[in-house]
């Protein structure tokens, strides 16, 4: 029996929090490509010390749904999934290419499959994308349109700004958009000034966020100059300095997402049989996604 | 129905037939077995024992006792595979370890009902002797389930107890604040767990451990000591602090679950635990979050102030705080004068003791930095 479980933050104020990881998992069973899927959350129920002990199956495969390498996904779930002589050193990570490793979790004692996060994995990069088809509602924008990922700087984790370089470097090399951009919350290249950085008149902003909450509903589209105060909301797309901005709001709230939680268990090892194509289908023609321009007020955690 | 009633079908004695020809059955006051030698069979419930009997003496025998077979067939095929736990818990909701085959059989044909925090959840039975489960609010145990919003998938129970009756959000799944109107039929027994489940994380799981003896508890102590990042110093608080930490979060009108941790494993804390059915193994990520504040607020030392209060000023104080410890606030009338934490009074009182700065009796927090 082939078990995944997607470990994810969560928050005690925002209910939005763990909407995504809900909706991934649904997508990822309504197609079966395992047994039984579950979640387990830092700050929700089940927490990461007993959800392994509501799995079943005997094949464990543990995605985290985490932007980039760092405190949660080094020390935070190894110690609370108890994960028996976790070493960072297991991933041999470069910031950026955790994939995955074995090891015994001593609160079931059975073996799990530790996997990277699903924010550096290269099939995140088309969930950006993904995202910009869905708040343009194009599924072929590109032409005319410059493209910008956003995430917090390297203040509070070195590998995150390594993560927003890397997909901006990789939809770069797509050239599909006409000028692509990284830029950060707390560091130049600053979101605040992002009409600075783009001559297209057309601009999708995507922040590399798991979930929708303080940051990107509140912070980001004031930085930008989107409304002067989120909780009066916002146009999709609001017209900055000339520019049109399109603001897509955290990118894992993309149906998609489910893709790259399932790439990280197979290469893991995981046999999820044409899993991969069936979430791709059913997350384009449903779309799991928030509609584009909603922007509830919510607290952030 | 009783248990005189139950069916035995075709199927289910093939596969009696069948498995006692691998080995004998042993299971809740059934006993069969097959001898090889004799190629005769052997049968015997609290009620009835027969030996030497042939494949048709045995299937007389089964029909007559045929609660004993299917009930022997309920747990070995349909939960077959199921994790410990699940099966404990399904063989808990029909009382399995207190009561005989037929007389649990007769309960359930009418229905055996168990709570699990506020759900109440029952049990029934078919004349083949299947399962089925019907859960919902124990506020709503005597509402008729047409008026209430039917459900059938488990996972539904996630959005159910995501939000209170009032709308506000829910961070703890075991506060006792469910909302009733809802609920779920004609559950198979691993759909009643998967509901159960999602409703209340992990409580199964640790409801089994706990009766079986394996219940891993992590006392306050671990718990801090564990902790890194922001919640590094929490393990500054002390067993005082951590006593009312419990007594605010823990007991029975905050949460279900029955506190099992402790300070340490020496030290037990005087805060009431509960009496929920069951447990929990270690603090909680709410209960760190706030503990984190505590401990930033405990690091301040105690000031004399000096206020003048009217006794029944004094008095009102207390009732609001009262009040909203005991999330009331939204139940005093408006009109209710009466109600030291009546909305007017308390805008009354503000209007007469806290000045323009916000300081009560004109008193500064700060009385040095205010002088400066
Ligand atoms: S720590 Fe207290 S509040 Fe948290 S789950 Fe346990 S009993 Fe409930």
């Amino acid at each position: 029996m082939q078990s995944l479980v997607i470990v994810a933050h969560g928050s005690h104020l925002n209910p939005d929090s763990s909407v995504p990881t809900h909706n991934h998992a649904d997508t990822i069973r309504a197609v079966g490509a395992f047994d039984e899927v579950r979640t387990g959350f830092w700050k929700e129920a089940p927490s990461l010390r007993e959800v392994l002990r509501t799995v079943e199956g005997d094949e464990i495969y543990v995605v985290p749904l985490f932007i980039s390498e760092g405190y949660f996904t080094e020390q935070v779930i190894p110690r609370e999934l108890r994960l028996d002589g976790w070493d960072v050193s297991e991933w041999d990570s470069d910031g950026l290419s955790a994939s995955h490793t074995v090891l015994t979790a001593t609160d079931i004692d059975r073996e799990v499959h530790y996997c990277g996060p699903v924010g550096t994995h290269e099939a995140m990069t088309d969930v950006l994308v993904r995202r910009a088809e869905s708040v343009t509602g194009d599924p072929d924008v590109g032409d005319g349109f410059g493209f910008a990922v956003v995430g917090h700087g390297t203040e509070r984790n070195e590998n995150s700004a390594k993560a927003i370089e890397y997909h901006a470097d990789r939809i770069r090399e797509m050239d599909r958009f006409d000028e692509v951009q990284a830029l950060y919350m707390d560091e130049e290249p600053e979101v605040d000034d992002v009409t600075d950085y783009f001559e297209s008149e057309d601009v999708v902003v995507v922040p590399l966020f798991i979930a929708d909450g303080f940051h990107t509903q509140e912070d980001i589209p004031e930085d930008m100059g989107l409304t002067d105060d989120y909780r009066t909301g916002y146009d999709v797309p609001a017209v900055v300095d000339g520019h049109r901005i399109w603001y897509a709001g955290a990118v894992g709230t993309e149906g998609l997402t489910a893709d790259v939680i399932l790439e990280r268990a197979e290469e893991a090892g995981a046999s999820i049989g044409n899993a991969l194509e069936a979430v791709r289908e059913r997350t384009r023609s449903t779309g799991t996604s928030d509609s584009a321009g909603s922007n509830e007020p919510a607290m952030g955690d | 129905m009783t248990a005189d009633d139950v069916v035995l079908s075709a199927e289910v004695f093939e596969a009696f037939r069948t498995a006692i020809a691998d080995g004998p059955i042993d299971f809740d006051d059934l006993y069969a077995r097959y001898d090889h030698e004799t190629e005769r069979f052997e049968f015997e419930t609290t009620e009835t024992t027969r030996t030497g009997l042939s494949e048709a003496g045995l299937h007389e025998a089964a029909e007559e006792y045929a609660s004993y077979i299917t009930n022997w067939w309920f747990v070995s095929s349909v939960l077959d595979d199921r994790s410990p736990d699940r099966v404990g818990f399904v063989r808990w909701l029909e009382a399995a370890s207190e009561h005989s085959v037929p007389a649990r059989y007769d309960a359930l044909a009418s229905g055996v009902s168990r709570s699990w925090g506020e759900l109440h959840i029952t049990a029934t039975i078919d004349e083949f002797g299947d399962r089925s489960y019907e859960l919902r609010h124990e506020d709503d145990t005597n509402v008729s389930a047409d008026s209430l919003d039917a459900h059938s998938n488990p996972l539904d129970a996630r959005e159910i107890g995501t939000f209170d009756e009032r709308d506000r959000y829910r961070p703890l799944r075991t506060a006792p604040s469910l909302p009733t109107g809802w609920v779920f039929s004609d559950l198979s027994a691993i759909e009643v767990c998967e509901t159960v489940d999602t409703f209340y994380p992990a409580t199964i799981a640790n409801w089994y451990r706990e009766s079986d003896g394996t219940l891993d508890i992590d006392h306050w102590r671990d718990t801090a000591e564990r902790q890194t990042g922001i919640y590094g110093i929490i393990d500054e608080l002390d067993e005082a602090a951590v006593n009312r930490i419990a007594a605010s979060c823990c007991v029975d009108s905050q949460c279900l679950k029955r506190r099992e941790w402790e300070y340490d494993a020496e030290t037990e804390l005087a805060a009431d635990g509960g009496s929920g059915v069951f447990p929990c193994r270690e603090p909680c990520s709410l209960v760190v979050a706030a503990a984190r504040k505590w401990t930033t607020l405990e690091r301040e030392e105690p000031q004399t102030y000096e206020f003048e209060l009217t006794p029944s000023e004094k008095e009102q104080l207390e009732a609001l705080i009262d009040a909203v410890a005991d999330d009331r606030t939204d139940d005093i009338r408006e009109a209710d004068v009466y109600e030291g934490a009546n909305r007017y009074r308390a805008r009354y009182l503000r209007e007469k003791r806290i000045d323009e700065h916000g300081n009560l009796s004109g008193t500064p927090t700060h009385p040095e930095e205010s002088e400066e």
